[in-house]
């Protein structure tokens, strides 16, 4: 497996004891054949898809296998043809899963997008401090989401949480609210720390497309009679459309396939109700130890992620083509 | 005049102030809450003298206990380590397959640019069940390098991607004159355009650093023995002791796990930034 890297280091390493007289004399053969474009491509991309097609699509394509199959650890298993595909569909904590997935997903992302607009509109306005505020928002992000996450699950901690200590002292409650305890509140949970997480990421990549847009247009439409909204609505909004129709599409696909939140979170609990697809098949195929079931549910979110990537890539064309 | 200004307080200032808040406040209570005595972590939220919000005896208990009782040190060098060399393979072959995509002309270039795009968006949770297998065959499971060889998969194609970009963005007459003057084209590539690209490297590399330091689920399956475990899972596996969670200890943990890739962000917040537009940019 090393070996392919360590040749092309050696090429390149080879390459520079012939530079030092370029030239001067008869083209060594190594740099002839780095002449050739084609030849050179060829060898500079084949570090990158030598990884990629050994831990992308090999896994892919043994993914496939193993999901047509009864293995399990330890046991080679043979071929079942859908069977794992029909068992995960009539199993109700997958479908309940496949549903959190989606609940989960449409949710976290509008608010993203309505949280992380408000915010970059916010930062496109001088003021002092401005770069501190932006650093400062990022953090979210920055910091791994396991251990955030912690934070966040300590602070709906049905004992001690914080939260609840704040409502219940400003008089908004009388008793301890469920946050991680009811399936429907934890649910909702984790959309809200999923939010506090990804907003960032929309509010910085939407704020760089913000300061693209000229402020000509907007004194423009302001001489024009447009209101704040309207300008907002018919300036802002086209010229930055297609910058969140991109950060739309890369969200939808990460929080479709979250995972570390709900393990940390609720741990797909209570009672299986706050699964999702990723986090249940940890569970069937690597906690169970059912690798062909488990590929087969975690082959379930391919379908959904195979139109996202289709619209992102036709998108793009049209860029490119515009 | 005082309508102006009434108005810039109502939608200006005080949703930011409540946005700043709401995004930091969860940082306040790790370190609160890692630096507060258990007598008190585990008071009654009815008590009378209950101070949620600060401390009146700060200690350091929790934070020596994680350097000295447990694994953490040795998570957080593990992390460190892992992070660094995967970034390392992926910023070169990042650099090399960038800059072939975005310069050279040859055959299937369009269709290698797009799968390498579409294995950008192919999230670590789709393929991990097979990947277990595969590190199982290659006698890699249990060893830094099942995640060394795995986090490039969803590193390659990023830095690829954005410094194709970058790349795009140099003059191709540099290289021209170059090679004019006798330069090869492998010589130019080298000497000209990749030190011009060294902002969009340090992004890409900034951005790829805290990706792996952030990775989850690779570390989670592949990595077994306490010692070899990376920060994010240690302290989820190790630090909870059968159904207990010590709150001191585990906030610690993860206050202590974040300040590097937190102190390496805030040296490059302009790059990390400019990496992150960079990779949604079509």
């Amino acid at each position: 497996m090393k070996k392919p890297i360590a040749g092309g280091a050696g090429g390149a390493a080879g390459l520079e004891v012939a530079l030092p007289h370029p030239g001067t004399s008869q083209p060594a053969p190594l740099t002839r054949f780095l002449e050739n474009e084609r030849l050179l491509a060829g060898l500079l991309l084949a570090p990158a898809v030598l990884l990629l097609g050994v831990f992308i699509a090999y896994p892919f394509v043994m993914g496939l296998w193993l999901s047509l199959s009864s293995t399990s650890v330890g046991n080679p298993g043979a071929f079942v043809g859908l069977q794992n595909f029909v068992k995960a569909w009539n199993d109700s904590i997958f479908r309940t899963a496949f549903w959190n997935t989606a609940f989960y997903t449409v949710w976290a992302t509008l608010f993203k997008l309505a949280l992380g607009m408000w915010l970059a509109l916010l930062l496109n306005r001088h003021f002092r401090g401005k770069r501190l505020v932006r650093a400062a928002m990022l953090l979210p992000f920055i910091v791994p989401t396991v251990l955030s996450t912690f934070a966040w699950r300590w602070m709906f901690d049905p004992t001690f949480s914080v939260l609840n200590w704040v409502l219940y002292r400003s008089g908004l409650i009388v008793t301890k609210l469920p946050f991680l305890s009811d399936g429907d509140w934890a649910l909702w949970a984790a959309i809200v720390v999923n939010t506090w997480r990804g907003m960032p990421f929309f509010a910085i990549t939407l704020l760089a497309g913000l300061q693209t847009i000229s402020p000509d247009l907007h004194e423009a439409a302001s001489l024009d009679g447009a209101n704040g909204w309207h300008r907002f609505w018919h300036v802002t909004w086209p010229l930055l459309k297609p910058v969140t129709i991109v950060v739309v599409v890369f969200s939808v696909i990460q929080t479709f396939s979250d995972f570390q939140l709900i393990y940390v979170l609720t741990g797909g609990g209570p009672a299986n109700s706050t699964h999702l697809v990723a986090t249940y098949a940890y569970q069937v195929g690597v906690a169970a130890g059912l690798l062909g079931e488990g590929a087969a549910i975690s082959l379930f979110m391919f379908p959904v992620l195979l139109v996202v990537v289709w619209v992102q890539l036709r998108y793009l064309r049209r860029l490119e083509g515009a | 005049m005082i309508e102006r200004r009434w108005k810039t307080w109502m939608f200006f200032y005080v949703p930011l102030t409540l946005l700043v808040i709401g995004t930091l406040f969860p940082f306040y209570w790790m370190l609160i809450t890692a630096i507060r005595p258990d007598a008190e972590l585990y008071r009654s939220w009815r008590a009378a003298n209950n101070t949620p919000f600060w401390t009146l005896a700060p200690t350091l208990d929790h934070v020596k206990d994680l350097l000295a009782r447990t694994t953490f040190p040795q998570w957080l060098w593990n992390t460190f380590f892992i992070a660094v060399v995967s970034t390392v393979i992926s910023l070169f072959c990042g650099l090399l397959a960038g800059y072939a995509l975005a310069r050279l002309r040859f055959p299937l270039a369009g269709a290698l640019g797009t799968s390498i795009f579409v294995t950008y968006l192919v999230p670590p949770t789709l393929l991990f069940i097979p990947l277990a297998n595969i590190i199982r065959e290659f006698q890699l499971g249990n060893t830094p390098w099942a995640l060394i060889l795995t986090y490039p998969t969803f590193l390659i194609p990023f830095c690829t991607w954005l410094l194709m970009g970058y790349f795009k963005t140099i003059p191709k007459e540099l290289e021209e004159c170059a090679r004019i003057d006798g330069a090869t084209r492998f010589g130019a590539m080298i000497r000209i355009v990749f030190p011009i690209a060294v902002p969009g490297i340090l992004s890409a590399g900034i951005f790829a650093f805290t990706l792996s330091w952030n990775e989850f689920i690779y570390a989670l399956v592949f990595i077994s023995s306490p010692e070899r475990k990376t920060v994010p899972v240690g302290v989820v596996s190790e630090l909870i002791r059968g159904d207990i969670y010590f709150w001191g200890q585990l906030m610690a943990g993860a206050l202590l796990g974040s300040v590097p890739v937190a102190l390496v962000y805030s040296f490059f917040v302009e790059y990390y930034v400019t990496g992150l537009t960079g990779s949604v940019k079509g």
